[in-house]
This record gives C-alpha cells, structure tokens and sequence, in this order.
C-alpha cells in the first residue's frame, strides 16, 4: 500500500502592485486575517509592469494559478497602468483559453492598500477556484 | 488679553535677541515618540537637536503598548524605526538618565542645565550584548513591565532600546563584581559620577509625556489589593509578544487564561473626586483595541467594556468600535461600576453595576482591567518651574486656543501629553508643529550646527560572483511563534549564493544593524537579504545600514514572511514555515541578479504651494513664510477664512473671528505670500522639489513652480436631510445657530431649545464621527443660557465626546442645567408639528432611557448639530495629485499613527479638515505640523531621487513608438535617429514601457525581467504546501 498522500493544493504566484494590493496584503497582515497560504508574492512597482511572458512562463514553470492585484481604477500610483494591465490581461487570457488553459487559471483584481479584507477574500477565492481544476500541466515544460 | 496673545505670537517670529545672537541648536525635553518627530523634523531641516530624557533608553510610553488602534498595527514595529534614526541620526545627541535642572537666557539663545545620573556602564563601549545580565545575581521589579515579572540589577529597559545599553540599578546592586569580570567590551564603570552638562541652545520643545493615574487611589476598585485588578498599562505588557507572559493572556494570580474579562473606563478621569476634571481621551479607544487583540490572542475570553460614553472621535474611530462589537464580540455596557470585590476562593472578581435604567447588577469576572486616565508627573511640575512655564488647574501646560504650541514663555514650544491629553497621531502631529514653531525662531541660523553624513565610497561589486547574506527575523514572537525561523535559517545556508544567513530577535534594532554592518565586512558580502517584515516600512532602513557598509542600497532585498505570512497563516506553522522558505529563495534568486544604481539628485524649488484659504491653509503659508520661504496660496473662494467664518466664539471664550481677520491681515501684509483668491487648479505636474501648477482665474492662466504642496481644503457642514430640516425657520443647523448667537440677542421669550446629535453623522451615509459637534453643542447651550437663563436646553446626544479639556466645560453644562438625554441610533428622535389655534407647534419626541419611556419636549427652537462633510472637490484634487481618500472622502494621510501629515507620494502634505474633522486647535497643530514637514525639504538645495528610471537599449529599439503612448507621465521620446530615450527626472519607474516593449528593448532596473523570473523560477523545486 502506497502511504496516504498529502492532499494536492495549488501554488499560486502573485503579482502585487508596491502601491495599492502589496500594501493591501500588509494589512491583511496587520489585521490578522488568516488566508490560505497557497499563495507567494512578487514584488512590482505597478500592475502594469507585469509583462504576459511572465504569466506564461509561471505556467510553464508549474504554477497552477496566477493572480495579478493593481490599484482601483483611478488611484493607480503611476496614473494609468492598471488600466493597460486589465487591457493586456484581457487579451491574455483569450489567448490562453485558446491555448485550452482554463480562464479561471488567470486572475486580476483590484485591491486598494485600505483593504486587507478584500485582499484575503480574493487569495481565499482564487484558491478555491484553481483547486477545482486541479493541477495546471498543459504548457508545463518537462 | 487678546492684545499680548497677538504680541506673543509676533515676538516668536521675530528677532528677539537683541543682545547675544542666535543660537542654531534646540533641546527637546522627553524622548517619546513625541519628541522623537519633532527631534527628527529639526535635524532634518537643519538644526542640532539635543533630546533630554530621564529614563536608560528613549521610546517613552509609545514603547510600552502592545498594538496602536485603530490599524492594530504592532506599536513596537512602527516605533523602532523613529528610535533607530533618532538614535543613529548625526544631528541628534541623545541625553538619558538625565534632567533639565536650569534654563536662563531667552528665546533664540538659552543656556541650559542639566543634570546626568550615572548610568555606571559606557554607552559608548557597551555593545547590548547581555552577558552581564546573564550573570547578575540580583533580582529586581521590571518597572517596564509594571512590575509583572523581575529583571536584573544591570538591566535594559527593552530589547529595542535606544541607546542600546545595559544600566546598572544602584540601589539593588550588591557589587558583587560579576558584571564588570564578563564584559567582554569594558564597559563598566563602578565609579561613575553624576555629571552636570551645560547646553546652549536657541529654543526648546517640552514634550515629558505624562504618568498614568495612580489607581490605588480608587480603593473601591481594589488594584493594588487583588491581583487579579491590573491597570490598562499592566495588561497591554501581558498583550505583549515581548512582554512578561511572552503574550499569553494570562492572570496574574495564577497563570489561568481568564475567560471573563472587564475593563472599567474613566478611572481617574472625568472624576472631579480625584481632582481629575478631564477626559484622558484615548482610554476608550485603548480599552477597546486590548479587548479586540485579548481576543485575537485567545478566542475563549469574553470581553466587557463599562463605559459612561464612548469616546471614538478620530478619524476611522467608529469603524473599529464597530469591528470590536460586531466581529470580535467585544461586550459595551454603557454603566460606572460602582465597586470590585474579590471572591476569596476563586481570586476571581464580582463587580457591582448600575445600569441606565436603574437597575443593579453583579456579574462576576476573571480579571479586571482599570482604563487609568493620564495626568502629568511631578517631576514635570518641578521641570515647568525651573523654566518658568505657566500650568493649567491640572498641571498641564497651559496653552491657548490660538496658540496650541506656545507655553507662556517665549521660546519654550510645548507637544504631546504634556499640554492636554491626547493620542499617538496627534502628539506627532504636534510634534511636527513645534518644530515649525523653532524654525519660524531660528531660521536665520539654520544650518550653523550641524554635521553632514558622509557614507564611506561605495565598493564596486560589478563582475563579482554574489555572496548574499540572509538575516532573519523572529520579530520577538511575531514570526518566531509561527515560523520555523532556525529551520529557514538553516535552509537559506543551503541556497545558490548564499555565503551567510543568521537569525536575529529583532533585525530591526539598532545593535543588529551593527550586525548586519560587520557580517558584510566579514563575509565580503556584497548583496544583502533581510527576511522579516514588509520593505514598505522597513526597506529604507536596511538600505542605508548596507549603504554604511559601503554597498549600493539597491543591492539589498527583503523577504516578507511576517505581515504576508506569519501574520496570516497564524494557525498553520508547517505551512507558513514552508512558504516563509519560498519567500526566501524567491529573494536569494532575485539578489543575485541585483546590480547597484545610482540615484539622482534633483534641486529643490524652495517654494510652497498650499491648496485652501481656510485656517489651516493660512496658518501653513505663515509658518512657511516664516520661515523664509515663498508661498503661494490657493483659493477656490473670492474670500479667504473658509469653515472659520462661521465660527464666532470658543468654549474657552476666546474671540475667533478677531484671529480670522489679524490671520488674514498678516498673510496680506506678508510680502512671501502670494494669495490667488477665486481661482481653480487645472492641472498639477511634476515630482517632490519639482511641482509645477497650473491655475484659472477667469479666463486668466497662470503657472506656478514649487518644491512642496499643503492640501488643507478643509471640510463643510452638512444640509441635513433628516428632521424637516429647511421645512421649517424654527430648525436650524448648529452653524446657523451660532452665527444667530452672534449677531443677535436670543429671545428670552424662548421657553425651550432641543439641540440633536449626530445629524448625519455616525448613520449610514456617514459612519465616522464628526468630532467638533458635541463641543459646540455645549458651546451653544452655554451662550444661549448665558444670554437668557431661563430658556431651557436639552442636548439630545448618543455619546458625549466632549475629549480632552472640554470635558469640564460638558460639567458646566449640567451644572447649570442644560438636560441631556441619551437616545439610541436605532430610537432616533422625532421632530414633530402640530396645528394649535392656527399656530403650528413644533416638539421633538424621544425616547428617555432612564425613565423608559418615550417623551415630548416643546421646542422653540430645534438645533441639529450637523456633520463635517468632506468638500465634493476633493475627489477631483486627489486625482490631480495622485494621493488617495479614505471610504469616507477625507484625505488619507501615509500612517494612521506616525505620518498624520505626510502623503505616500513624497513632497505632498496634508492638514486640517481634509484629513478629517478636527477642531481649530488641532487645526492650527496640523498646519503647523505639515509646514514643518514641508520644511525638511524646502530647506535642502538637493534631494535624491530614486534610482529606478527606465533604460532603453537604443540597439534594440525599432522606434515603434508603443512607449510613447503608453507613459503616464510623457517621459519617453523619439531622438534624432529615431528610436526611443527617456527623460529621467520625469519616470517614475513603473515599469509599463517595459512590460509592453514589443522588442524587450526597455528595462526597468530593480524590477527587471531577468529579476522578476528568476524569483518565479525559484518556486520549481517546491515543496509542498
């Protein structure tokens, strides 16, 4: 008999705007709000620096799901790059459906640096979301 | 009396050393966080700064507290930071164990003596290491953890104590020797003498803090007798991580975990039986955060707070009551307990209370902690003596309305607890106001005393192979409790690069910077990893500790693994060990590919530009002028005054219209003022140092150019939608009733006046609390009783907030009559009309809590005391500046706690109404304070810009011009040749034009895609969640 496996839960990476979601989770931290901790956070200046080869190199790199969080339309730290993030991401994950990844796989949210709250809502729900998947594996590289 | 508080103000601007010169040096007496800001302000804008204090280490209360409301953020986390740069600042010399004995001279040039008690071990040999506590035999009361655990002879008060040196206590030291054999750095010296320093300086800062009450005198509440009855200070060091019980809530009798817990409110405040008139102000905000964080600690305990009103008058206030109550279950019971008993088998507590509808009540309680109110020490009483400095009733420092700095002394400036009492955000606030005080003193010799900083020459690590150091953090128990950190460490050993890795209790203290600092020296380590909290809050200061060090400030990374991942994953060690390791492979794969960059130094404009004529907007263009420097100011209106003009007295009396038009004479008359009255702002552009506005005057355009802006747009009363307001002349709001009060006599023939509260606010559409109206109420009510005192006033309220001072004023009230009735936010009162006779009566219905049942008062005259709204223009103007509001449309200042003023986006400040309702003392503070931050730039010539602007490879570049449309901030062009180059002072390094260059032709340095894969890379060989 093969020993009880670990139940699969999936890794996600994140994309964090310096500004608005990065601090957002810092106070989610603050706050004391427990998410899963399924998730690991990269750094950026702005959601817009976020270049579409990153998402598709995590993907190939074995990431189950991505998530990339900027500043409220409107408050953006750099006055209008999240606006082109969610243009470029819209058009990303067209692409990636019809690449036969699930678009459930790709996440952009807006999160404020005065909502921890949301911040935890949104790990908890995109946790949720790539776990009913399963494991991402069509453009992982063996 | 208003004829020398003028001439006051006007001697300390103006030159008032005729004999002797100015001297460029301020003390500042007490080394709490309120002395501390304005410390840092001054050294930051030029002046040598002394702080004073009488304890081993600065920190002061601040240090003491577990968690700040209303963000819960960690008080130590957020304080260390402020006692490091203090500490290590050039222009800072830090006196502990001592005190201000002498002053004599004057304003601009005193002479000052002061008194050192020997601290029987060098500061300047000891290297905090602890050997010698190790092995001190002797026992002692911890006074900093209020006698909740013992501490040795030689001692430091705590783990993050600036300086950071032991300190031997002499009267339970038994010389025995062991201490003095151990130290390994020689830094003992039995033989230390009480030493006298003389001072010379031109002004200086009371800010000596105050002491809490002494609650033994409250014998019917039995502290000092149970012990299981802990004061409110006693509990937040049993909250505390680093505390006697490690954060385990536990009592103290017998280490059980209480299940029960009551905080009793008002203890020696609001109390004229101890002789405690005044509201201690942040005693309900306090009680409630260390119910809301017992709970956080242990789910099981069921708080209890006995209050007499709920005092939540900050800004965000209300929301975390609401938290408290609604989330953490926290209990307000709305009595004042009459008495404590202990139960003599359990050692636990009954409690004896008379709630609002007379009925008696006992309720027994496991622990009960005593809110002790705040009054100042006689050691500060002795202090403001041998200055000379005049006291209020209570020994506070007395200070005016107008003049909320000022201590009637010329030249003696006043911040924190000391002049009334108050929280954290507003002594820093005051803090900051009285460094701008100094400066509007001293600024002719700015600049004369002080040292510059000068880093050793940076070591070229191009082309060396990375050796990356790794420290990490336990953060007392913050991450230690939940991360595996030996075991982190351990796995960083293991990683690519990695030629060093440590762990440290607190890698924020100013001893590890030392670390960090000699480990680089050591292991020629060229890049740096701190895995600890968020970069943030602490980025900066790691940086400059490398930069010390000699390395690039850019070549240092930091791992988040307590705010995104202890603090989240409390319950999950394995998992948040795991994930802390990921984060710290993530940072080792990105050090590795970190090159040095350089920074730009950009010049200073060293003009303001404040946006608001109001108070707070004329008060900030004075302090700048004074200052010397050149100021715009904007406003929107045709007159100057804003929401001050509808104010015609105080509840001290004083005259603020009289203020208003000397204020406004004073900004004409002062030729660095340029007013530009009925004009709007059309677009604002540019960076700190650097801005340049653009404004409309009728068909008129004109451009300023300025280093820094002030937004003091202020706040307006709400058009009440409730209460057949604007139905009827009879219903007024509270401005119109002042502005009645003012300009003619009330009718005596006025039988009944019905006053209501919270008009719009603390309701849905305006959950916060608009903090002035419970003051002008009873201001109002006291004026109509003073003009016709057979009128009869009833203030219908849900909690008076009459904070601080204005207290005694609420007493007043009753005493002279005026009824309040408490009414319930869900039983709101009811104006009715009726038709009598052909004359319409009007009553207002409300139900009275005390008797039970629903009442009618006739009413003459119906008064709804309105909300502070935020201007509607706000939203446009906080886009233009690219700053943030908060959910309730004020502006959102960059720390709820210790930046009150400053913005996130560096150069932009923020003060009076538009940061939240305040009153005009706290107005004129706030204006002061962001003049003084404004200040710390407009006196440089130089500031240094970040290092991370766009680099495009010219090669690459195929001059497709996708960059050029897509900057936000028009920093990208085409050159002769046709490919694409970058203005650098305009980027802002945000990366767009990289992540969209077609070619890759673009970097983002820092944040460069090589970077940012390889941290993503770093997750392949994962291990499981």
């Amino acid at each position: 008999m093969k020993p009880a496996e670990k139940e699969w839960t999936p890794k996600i990476l994140a994309f964090l705007c310096n500004w608005c979601s990065y601090a957002g989770a810092d106070l989610a931290g603050i706050s004391r709000m427990q998410y899963p901790p399924n998730i690991r956070v990269v750094r950026v200046p702005c959601s817009g620096r976020v270049n579409p080869y990153f998402i598709i190199k995590a993907l190939q790199r074995g990431w189950d799901g991505v998530l990339v969080s900027g500043c409220h339309p409107g408050d953006c730290h750099y006055i209008s790059g999240n606006l082109v993030a969610r243009r470029r991401f819209a058009v990303l994950k067209d692409l990636l459906e019809y690449l036969g990844i699930e678009s459930g796989r790709l996440n952009f949210s807006w999160v404020s640096a005065a909502e921890g709250e949301k911040f935890a809502t949104v790990v908890k729900e995109v946790v949720e979301k790539v776990k009913a998947l399963g494991p991402a594996e069509r453009l992982v590289k063996r | 009396m208003k004829s020398t508080t003028l001439r006051m103000a006007n001697m300390n601007s103006q030159d008032t050393v005729s004999k002797g010169r100015k001297v460029g040096s301020v003390l500042v007496v007490g080394g709490g966080i309120g002395g501390i800001q304005t410390a840092l302000d001054l050294a930051e804008s030029g002046f040598k700064v002394y702080v004073v204090d009488n304890s081993s280490a600065i920190g002061g209360v601040m240090a003491q507290l577990d968690k700040t409301f209303p963000t819960n953020d960690c008080s130590m986390c957020i304080l260390s930071p402020k006692l490091v740069q203090c500490g290590r600042h050039l222009n800072v010399e830090v006196l502990t164990c001592s005190e201000v004995t002498k002053i004599s001279g004057r304003a601009g040039n005193f002479n000052v003596s002061v008194k050192q008690q020997p601290r029987y071990v060098d500061i300047a040999k000891c290297t905090g290491c602890g050997l010698c506590a190790k092995f001190c035999p002797v026992d002692a009361i911890d006074s900093f953890n209020k006698g909740l655990r013992d501490r040795t002879a030689i001692h430091i008060s705590y783990p993050q104590a600036v300086p950071l040196a032991y300190m031997i206590d002499r009267e339970k030291c038994v010389g025995c020797g062991l201490c003095k054999n151990v130290c390994l750095a020689d830094a003992i010296s039995y033989l230390e003498q009480e030493k006298e320093v003389t001072l010379n300086v031109g002004a200086i800062i009371l800010a000596p803090g105050i002491r809490e009450f002494d609650a033994k005198l409250k014998s019917e509440y039995g502290y000092g007798r149970y012990p299981n009855v802990v004061t409110s200070i006693e509990f937040e060091r049993i909250l505390s991580a680093s505390g006697p019980f490690m954060g385990r809530v536990q009592r103290p009798s017998d280490g059980e975990i209480p299940k029960k817990i009551a905080f009793l409110q008002c203890i020696g405040s609001r109390d004229v039986t101890c002789g405690n008139g005044y509201c201690s102000s942040v005693c309900c905000m306090y009680a409630t955060k260390e119910a809301v964080i017992a709970r956080e600690h242990m789910s099981q305990i069921e708080p209890t707070i006995f209050y007499m009103d709920l005092r939540a008058h900050g800004k965000d206030f209300d929301k975390y009551i609401e938290r408290a109550r609604n989330k953490y279950g926290v209990r307000f019971a709305r009595c004042r307990v009459s008495e404590v008993k202990e139960i003599s088998k359990t050692q636990s507590l009954k409690i004896r209370y008379e709630t609002e509808d007379g009925t008696q009540h006992e309720e027994n309680f496991d622990l009960v902690v005593l809110s002790v109110g705040f009054a100042p020490s006689e050691t500060v009483e002795k202090l403001a003596k041998n200055l000379g400095v005049e006291l209020n009733k209570y020994g506070f420092c007395k200070t005016r309305t107008f003049y909320p700095i000022e201590t009637s002394k010329p030249g003696v400036f006043v911040c924190g607890m000391f002049s009334s009492p108050k929280d954290i955000p507003q002594t820093v606030t005051q803090a900051s106001a009285a460094a701008a005080s100094v400066g509007k003193l001293l600024f002719s010799v700015r600049g004369t005393l002080i040292k510059k900083k000068k880093f050793p020459r940076e070591l070229d690590v191009k082309g060396q192979p990375p050796r990356i150091g790794v420290f990490v953090c336990h953060c007392g128990i913050n991450i230690g409790g939940v991360v595996d950190v030996p075991s982190v460490v351990a796995y960083a050993q293991t990683l690519p690069n990695v030629v060093y890795a440590c762990e440290n209790l607190y890698t924020c203290s100013s001893d590890t910077q030392e670390i960090i600092k000699n480990e680089i020296k050591e292991h020629n380590l060229n890049r740096v990893i701190v895995a600890s909290c968020s970069p943030r809050t602490h980025e900066p200061l790691f940086q400059e500790t490398i930069r010390e060090a000699g390395l690039n400030s850019y070549l240092f990374e930091m791992a988040n693994i307590r705010d995104q991942c202890s603090w989240v994953h409390m319950f999950e060690h394995e998992a948040a060990t795991e994930k802390a390791k990921d984060l710290v492979r993530m940072a080792v794969a990105k050090a590795a590919k970190l090159n040095p960059l350089d920074r730009i130094l950009l010049d200073v404009i060293p003009r303001g530009l404040i946006i608001g004529g109001g108070l707070s907007g004329m008060i900030a263009a004075l302090a700048l002028a004074e200052q010397g420097f050149e100021t715009y100011l904007i406003e929107k209106e045709k007159a100057l005054g804003g929401f001050l003009r509808n104010i015609h007295n105080t509840l001290e009396g004083e005259d603020p219209q009289r203020f208003l038009k000397e204020l406004i004479r004073k900004v004409k008359d002062n030729h660095l003022i340029h007013t530009f009255q009925g004009v709007n702002i059309e677009e604002i552009s540019g960076y700190v140092g650097n801005f340049r506005t653009t404004i409309a005057h009728a068909s008129e355009k004109s451009e300023l150019d300025h280093g820094i802006i002030i937004v003091a747009t202020g706040g307006e009363e709400y058009r009440p939608k409730e209460y057949q307001y604007s139905m009827d002349p009879r219903i007024i709001t509270q401005s119109e009733l002042e502005d009645r009060l003012s300009t003619t006599t009330i009718s005596t023939r006025l039988n009944s006046v019905v006053i209501i509260q919270c008009v719009g606010s603390r309701d849905n559409s305006h959950p916060y609390c608009s903090r002035v109206c419970c003051g002008e109420a009873i201001k109002n009510a006291l004026k109509i009783k003073e003009k016709s005192p057979t009128t009869e006033v009833f203030i219908l309220y849900r909690d008076m907030r009459t904070y601080g001072f204005a207290e005694t004023y609420y007493e007043k009230a009753r005493e002279l009559g005026i009824i309040f009735i408490r009414y319930n936010e869900n039983k709101k009162p009811e104006v009715i009309k009726k038709s009598e006779n052909g004359r319409e009566s009007l009553s207002v219905s409300v139900y009275e809590p005390i008797i039970g049942e629903q009442i009618s008062i006739d009413a003459d005259l119906v008064v709804l005391s309105a909300a502070i709204v935020p201007p509607d223009g706000n939203k446009i103007l906080a886009k233009m500046l690219k700053v943030p509001l908060n959910e309730d449309g004020f502006f959102l200042e960059a720390h709820a706690k210790l930046r009150p003023v400053d913005f996130t986006t560096e150069g932009i400040f923020v003060c009076g109404m538009a940061h939240a309702p305040k009153s005009i003392e706290e107005s004129i503070s706030q204006a002061y304070a962001a003049a003084s931050r404004a200040a710390t730039i407009l006196t440089k010539t130089k500031i240094e810009a970040e290092g991370i602007v766009a680099l495009i490879d010219e090669k690459m570049c195929t001059g497709c011009g996708t960059c050029i449309i897509l900057c936000p901030y028009g920093a990208i062009t085409k050159n002769d040749v046709g490919v694409a180059t970058v203005t650098a002072v305009l980027c802002k390094g945000c990366g767009l034009c990289a992540a969209s260059c077609p070619e890759r032709a673009i970097i983002t340095p820092h944040f460069t895609d090589e970077q940012i894969t390889s941290q993503t890379r770093a997750l392949l060989g994962r291990i499981t969640a």
